[in-house]
């Protein structure tokens, strides 16, 4: 018995702060968790650039006339769906259960496939509109904020595709749960941000 | 590493003690898609006072982050969630911090300053 | 092919340049052959650059500093000697442009490639051992976070032979930042270095804050933490919180350079004062994740000295922790001259006035600590009183300048630049000064020459005085920062002074560098074979010097403060006599050259980006990608210790021990 449990008995009224150091699991998770807040932070700084500079349109187009709501509602559909199907998909890991862990995540990835064609839709008929980032400030802040958002559901998808591999070749061993657990709450996170991104872009622009 | 028993707190999400199944994520899933409706309808419906609209906008938006915190990644204010809430609570205050304060201090700056490509013109 | 890069990006017109390159490029061509002919590289590969033990990596880091302090202390000197002699209508020895790339380089150095890497190395090696652990959260990323800042300190170090570095100051302001002002690779230098460098700082600060959140040696509550831990979690969150908007910031900044976006530009409805805002809103956190660990050394400092328990433990951790939270809110106080209204100067004002008060309720602890204490004056006690005056004086004149009418006159003239140095020099170096000395011996088995130590300080001290009281009278006089040559000639011999100043500071980083060849030749005189030089407090004493790979052979029960202390007034060994069938098979990461590696191909990356040979930068790219791919499925991480090794390991110890 370690001092703590001396101290207060072996049941687990000990105060979690004094058991020592927590479980690989707990550490992986946590760490994780503090990348994500700093990750929201640089969401933070995009956002504020995109609030100030929201009116800068330089004579160009301005958000009005540049967003389909439609598209928009589309993409969070797709989002949404693929962070519900990634929920599922960590319960069937959870449960080792290889063919449902596949199903979820193949999903997952193309539902998140389905949000980034909109979007690059999206971003291509801008630029044929010639409402390209260089043509003003707020286009430039539009892209950079929408843009970094998209660039991290293209590098989770590559994510999620490497674990798809490494639970093929390495099956469902604690190193590779630990990473699919941090996968998906990197995956609810960038859901997390989406809702941001349309409520102050897209539906705020009206 | 200490394995035997729970050290420090839980990680968000889902562990590998908390059991459960899919009902978190269903009831999580449909707030957030009647929230989504919600604000798409909100930002384009006549019924609500224009002003206002913003506003709803911005609380439909937090309720439903909020509903993906508590639903999705099981954020709670439980003894074992501490570190995270915590956490949490730092980022929402620099993010905050960082959103708003930009926002009042650029508004002032702006208001108080002459506009750039005014002062450019003056240059040349 | 090459992008930019020319023949021509080498300055061969400007001797000065090309004789401190050559001399260095000498001097490296010269370790590395001496390296290779002495067969050294599989020891260095194996015990260091591949290394994933905190140790290794902390002193690595401050290896780092010490290099960087010459580098960066080179320019100071330089711009000394420029403004001892550009007075009147003289124009000194380096032209403007020279002069310009000069004060941007040693702001730049000193502050994220000295102070930053010196304060991340204390923490990374005496926190896991101040918390009775093995090692860090992830030890593999931190020695990814190690070499992407010497991927940095590289980058900034390749600008001076080739191309050359940023003329906008530390913090590349816009629009004389941008492309159309500034078209050269100098500022992208800066930027790419900086985002490198930045990255590895953020990893850093998720590790370590995690290491002391969730794994704490059992018993061993949060107020039970040495102080040193308290400021080291107060500084890595805000590690956490603050580096991402530098990176967001820096990212925004290149794409107005490199796609023609206008975020800061001066058409198309950009903002220069927006880059302004959110640099600061990292800058202002930046200062104290500096300043909060060189707090705790001192707590550790004074209280070991004075032989007594540090005095209000409570009210240092509320303390640290408000310091934490106001530091977020008074960043505007560094442009209050940019035109915000009387409104927000006057609330960023009053913060700044605030967070003035924890730190006078750090000060007042120390002194009531040392109050009635039996205190040991050695070196490290030495640079904690030298840092109580000067850091005092330098905060005093921050809280002048909150005052934002004050401020109105005196922002950026040389009254800030002496107000910053002040709290630089008699905070952050006195305090990570101190910090090498004190935990010197736990290292490497010995400590330093106690007299050379005296004289350093001294050096410092007084070259310190010497060196910036003058610039706070020349500040109220009206000379301005970054001025290459000045009018006044009555302000020549206040210039002459702070040279003075300037060259006794340079003999005291000389002695530096002498007091460690002199101290490692006379090592058997001054060697630590208990592993408790000072008569400690808390757990790095506990264990031997240098430390086993495992540090502690069995994890201690922690049941106070000052933990080391306790366990001394019960028994009489400082080492355990634990049963031998007491101790576990540990299991400890293996050597790992991804950090090295990840590197590597960062600076491929970097050099690519700034010289614009894209196909350099998607070969960097790929690199990255391989090398994570190869880490993703690496299985055979760790290494097994077996329960037999540590118990004979530690009974040598205590062998060696009782023999000295």
């Amino acid at each position: 018995m370690n001092v703590a449990q001396q101290a207060f008995g072996s049941s687990p009224e000990i105060p979690l702060s004094m058991r020592g150091p927590a479980p690989t699991a707990v550490v992986v998770g946590f760490g994780f968790w503090l990348f994500l807040l700093s990750d929201i932070v640089i969401f933070a700084a995009l956002f504020a650039a995109y609030a100030v500079l929201s009116g800068e349109t330089a004579g160009g187009p301005n958000g009005t006339e540049l967003f389909d709501k439609g598209r928009v509602l589309l993409e969070t559909a797709c989002l949404l769906a693929s962070s519900f199907t990634c929920g599922l998909g960590s319960l069937a890991v959870q449960r080792r259960d290889m063919q449902w862990s596949f199903v979820w995540m193949a999903a997952t990835f193309i539902l998140g496939a389905a949000f980034l064609t909109f979007e690059a839709s999206e971003f291509s008929s801008m630029f044929t509109a010639g409402a390209a980032p260089s043509r003003s400030a707020f286009l430039s802040a539009f892209f950079t904020l929408v843009g970094t958002h998209g660039l991290h559901v293209t590098i989770g998808l590559f994510w999620l595709l490497v674990m798809m591999v490494q639970v093929m070749t390495l099956g469902f061993r604690p190193m590779v749960r630990r990473r699919l657990f941090c996968f998906s709450l990197f995956w609810h996170a960038l859901d997390i941000v989406w809702i941001g991104v349309f409520t102050i872009v897209y539906l705020g622009a009206s | 590493m200490n394995d035997h028993y729970d050290a420090q707190g839980e990680a968000p999400g889902i562990s590998e003690h908390s059991g459960g199944g899919p009902r978190s994520y269903l009831i999580g899933a449909g707030f957030a898609t009647i929230l989504t409706l919600a604000s798409f309808w909100a930002s384009s419906t006549q019924l609500i006072y224009g002003p206002g609209v913003p506003i709803l906008l911005g609380v439909l938006a937090i309720a439903q982050m909020g509903v993906h915190l508590v639903f999705f990644l099981h954020i709670s204010s439980a003894p074992d969630q501490t570190n995270n809430f915590l956490a949490l609570a730092f980022g929402i205050f620099v993010v905050g911090l960082v959103v708003f304060g930009s926002m009042i201090i650029m508004a002032n700056l702006n208001h108080a300053m002459m506009p750039m490509d005014r002062l450019m013109q003056m240059q040349r | 092919m090459l992008g930019k890069l020319t023949w021509a990006a080498i300055p061969f017109d400007q001797p000065i340049v090309m004789i401190a390159s050559g001399t260095v490029g000498l001097a490296i061509v010269g370790l590395l052959g001496l390296t290779t002919v002495k067969g050294w590289w599989p020891y260095l590969w194996r015990e260091w650059i591949t290394s994933v033990d905190h140790k290794r990596i902390g002193v690595m880091y401050v290896l780092l500093a010490l290099v960087m302090l010459m580098r960066g202390f080179a320019d100071a000197i330089m711009m000394r000697s420029q403004l001892a002699l550009a007075a009147g209508g003289a124009q000194g020895f380096l032209s403007p442009e020279h002069y310009n790339q000069i004060f941007s380089a040693h702001g730049t150095i000193m502050i994220f490639f000295v102070a930053m890497p010196f304060v991340v190395g204390l923490m990374n090696f005496a926190l896991p051992l101040q918390l009775g652990i093995r090692d860090v959260a992830f030890p593999v990323l931190n020695s990814v976070s190690f070499w992407l800042t010497a991927a940095g300190v590289l980058l900034v170090n390749m600008s001076l032979v080739i191309g050359e570095f940023a003329r906008t100051g530390w913090l590349a302001y816009p629009p004389l930042s941008e492309i159309a002002y500034s078209p050269g690779v100098g500022v992208d230098y800066y930027l790419w270095s900086l985002q490198i460098s930045g990255l590895g700082t953020l990893l850093s600060g998720i590790n370590l804050t995690t290491t002391i959140l969730k794994l704490r040696a059992p018993g061993m509550a949060y107020t039970r933490m040495p102080i040193f831990c308290w400021t080291a979690l107060a500084s890595n969150l805000l590690i956490v919180a603050a580096f991402p908007i530098l990176t967001a910031t820096f990212a925004m900044l290149l794409l107005d350079r490199y796609l023609d976006f206008h975020f800061f530009t001066n058409d198309a409805g950009g903002n220069p004062m927006m880059y302004i805002n959110l640099i600061w809103a990292w800058g202002h956190p930046e200062v104290y994740i500096l300043i909060l660990p060189a707090f705790g050394v001192f707590s550790e400092v004074v209280a070991t000295f004075s032989g007594k328990p540090l005095f209000g433990y409570r009210s240092m951790v509320l303390a640290t922790m408000v310091i934490c939270v106001l530091s977020f809110m008074v960043w505007l106080h560094h442009f209050f001259t940019m035109g915000a209204g009387a409104n927000v100067n006057a609330f960023f004002g009053i913060m700044t006035m605030i967070i003035a008060v924890p730190t006078g309720v750090k000060v007042f602890n120390w002194l009531f600590t040392l109050y009635g204490g039996r205190i040991r004056f050695t070196v490290p006690v030495y640079w904690a009183l030298g840092f109580m005056v000067t850091f005092v004086i330098g905060g005093m004149t921050g809280v002048l300048m909150a005052i934002p009418p004050a401020d109105f006159v005196l922002h950026n003239s040389l009254f800030l630049v002496a107000h910053f140095h002040n709290v630089a020099i008699g905070g952050v170096v006195f305090g990570v000064l101190a910090g090498y000395t004190y935990w010197f011996p736990k290292a490497f088995g010995f400590t330093l020459d106690e007299r050379l130590g005296k004289a350093i300080f001294w050096c410092w001290f007084i070259g310190f005085y010497l060196a910036f009281m003058p610039l706070y009278v020349l500040g109220l006089m009206g000379a301005t920062r970054r001025m290459q040559h000045y009018p006044e000639t009555g302000w020549q011999p206040l210039m002459l002074v702070a040279l003075a100043g300037a060259v006794l500071i340079f003999f005291g980083i000389a002695l530096t560098v002498v007091q460690l060849v002199v101290s490692i030749r006379t090592r058997d005189r001054r060697r630590d074979l208990t592993g408790d030089p000072w008569n400690g407090r808390t757990l790095e004493w506990s264990i031997p010097s240098p430390p086993p790979p495992w540090n502690f052979g069995l994890l201690p029960q922690v049941e106070g403060t000052d933990v080391y202390w306790a366990m001394k007034q019960v028994s009489s060994g400082t080492h355990s006599n634990a049963a031998a069938d007491a101790y576990q098979p540990v299991h400890m990461p293996r050597n790992n050259p991804t950090g090295f590696f990840a590197a590597f191909f960062a600076v491929v990356l970097g050099f690519a980006l700034i010289w614009h040979i894209w196909w350099m930068a998607i070969a960097g790219l790929l690199g990255e990608v391989t090398v994570a791919l190869l880490q993703a499925w690496r299985t055979n991480g760790e290494i097994e210790i077996s329960a037999e090794e540590i118990a004979m390991a530690e009974k040598a110890l205590v062998a060696k021990e009782i023999a000295a």
